[in-house]
């Protein structure tokens, strides 16, 4: 996947679970101030990504340093180019 | 008897005929069904019932995604139904999140559906890697009372009621008792269920499902007919605003009609058969608490399911309680029955009879059996005054309740 596929394929899984408008979001976006997510979300976020990449994220100590969707898209290409180099 | 007394001032319901009273109270005075054939249930091994009332007009997205997250299906119908309570009410946020407005209600269990959901995902590969952050508050016992409350923005008691097909008169009557008690001023109560095959089959397999009319829908069921067949399961809420008189008074809020009794009793002779000597007793009980005579009764409102069983037993005990002059009849025949929500959704409807004069018939009585005899059947519309109303609910489990509704006069 190139990182526009990958950004994509992110944004439009969030879009879906949480029912945000594709077009507001932005890799500036907050997930807990602009996106309102909350503790419980962030839980279903990672299942989110997990499902649609097919990667375990739970336990990685990043997670929970994310802040905004671009924090999302270059941890989920880290771990996706991490991946592909092992 | 109650220490202060309890007026219902708002209404919420949705049924097989949709969301609101309006359209409840259409659909029964003029004759119509809930129940539909629903095509998945022939898929199900064992299953011989294909019937079902579902519920209709319901648009959950009308409820935020935060509120809606935690909620099934039941916690919808239960959420929507309250809004439309408390709106009829005219309560607004001072009363709703002032602490003195409670929450009663129930449903048989927490979301099947979501039950479902879960374990065949679960049983796929013994993971909970999928499970969802919400996944409890769809399932806890007292889902749809939590779901209302955290919509409404409720900061009042909580409490829920679970016996089944006693879940919504249980929840109203201990509500009244809360407001007669003085430890709450309004209570938003009733039930709400959803439907799911579990539900069908735990009456099918003993027998007590429709099966017969599979092929002609609205036929089914027949309370109190001689070709009745059993249960058709169907789904919804019925919400009732409670409120003490003096605040109805002081707000100078439309007064609907008054709880002034409830009983409840536990009949230890069998946890799925009813018996007809334990249902006059609770009757009795409720009458007393209400201070009322059976000849001071202008209507009964029967559980009456249309099974074997309980039907005759239910008509014994209204005809040794009441004797044979007093209209009664059931609105399992339009509604099917709507499990925790039966309650609720019949009593609201019980009020709109009160308020219009006008007795909603038994739907789909075509020939008493005979071992129903001893009582009034009402098979038309029947327009008359109607003060007091018995509202009974039997449940599996040896549960029985009655409330007794009146017009409210000062």
């Amino acid at each position: 996947m190139t990182d526009q596929e990958i950004v994509e394929l992110i944004n439009s899984s969030l879009a879906e679970e949480f029912e945000f408008d594709l077009g507001g979001m932005t890799p500036e976006t907050t997930l807990f101030e602009d996106m309102g997510l909350d503790s419980l979300d962030v839980v279903d976020l990672v299942i989110v990504l997990e499902t649609a990449f097919g990667m375990k994220i739970r336990e990685e100590e990043a997670i929970r340093k994310i802040r905004t969707l671009g924090d999302i898209h270059s941890f989920v290409i880290g771990k996706k180019r991490q991946t592909e180099g092992a | 008897m109650l220490l202060r007394r309890v007026v219902i001032t708002g209404v919420g319901v949705v049924s097989p005929f949709g969301r609101g009273i309006e359209s409840l109270m259409a659909a029964l005075l003029a004759g119509r069904s809930g129940v539909v054939r629903v095509p998945a249930l022939a898929g199900i091994t064992g299953m011989r019932t294909r019937v079902a009332a579902l519920a209709t007009g319901v648009d959950a997205m009308e409820i935020p995604r935060k509120f809606r997250r935690s909620m099934s299906n039941m916690s919808v119908f239960a959420t929507l139904a309250s809004l439309d309570a408390a709106a009829m009410a005219g309560l607004g946020e001072e009363q709703l999140g002032g602490g003195r407005l409670g929450v009663s209600i129930g449903s048989t269990t927490g979301s099947p559906q979501t039950m479902e959901e879960f374990f065949r995902d679960f049983g796929a590969d013994n993971s909970l890697e999928r499970m969802k952050s919400t996944l409890f508050f769809h399932i806890m016992n007292h889902s749809c009372a939590s779901n209302v409350a955290q919509a409404l923005g409720v900061t009042g008691r909580i409490l829920a009621p679970s016996a089944a097909c006693s879940t919504s008169s249980h929840a109203v009557g201990y509500a009244a008792e809360m407001i007669g008690l003085g430890k709450q001023e309004f209570m938003l109560c009733g039930g709400a269920d959803e439907f799911h095959p579990l539900t069908s089959g735990t009456f099918d397999i003993i027998n007590a499902a429709s099966v017969a009319f599979n092929d002609s829908p609205t036929s089914t069921p027949r309370p109190f007919d001689r070709d009745r067949d059993g249960i058709v399961c169907g789904e919804g809420s019925g919400i009732l605003l409670l409120e003490s008189l003096e605040s109805a008074l002081g707000r100078g809020a439309a007064i609907l009609a008054e709880i002034t009794g409830f009983a409840t009793n536990s009949d230890p002779g069998s946890i799925a058969n009813p018996d007809a000597a334990c249902i006059a007793d609770c009757m009795r009980q409720a009458l007393a608490d209400a201070g009322v005579e059976p000849d001071q009764v202008d209507y009964v409102n029967a559980h009456a399911t249309a099974t074997a069983q309980g039907d005759i037993a239910e008509c014994a005990a209204i005809a040794g309680v009441f004797g044979p002059e007093t209209p009664t009849s059931s609105l399992k025949g339009h509604l099917g029955h709507t499990m925790a929500a039966s309650g609720a959704l019949e009593l609201a409807a019980c009020i709109e009879m009160i308020r219009r004069g006008l007795l909603v018939p038994t739907l789909n009585l075509d020939n008493v059996d005979p071992l129903c005899a001893g009582v009034m059947h009402l098979k038309g519309v029947n327009e008359r005054q109607v003060n007091t109303v018995i509202k009974n609910n039997f449940a599996l489990g040896g549960v029985n309740s009655s409330i007794i509704l009146r017009r409210y006069q000062i």
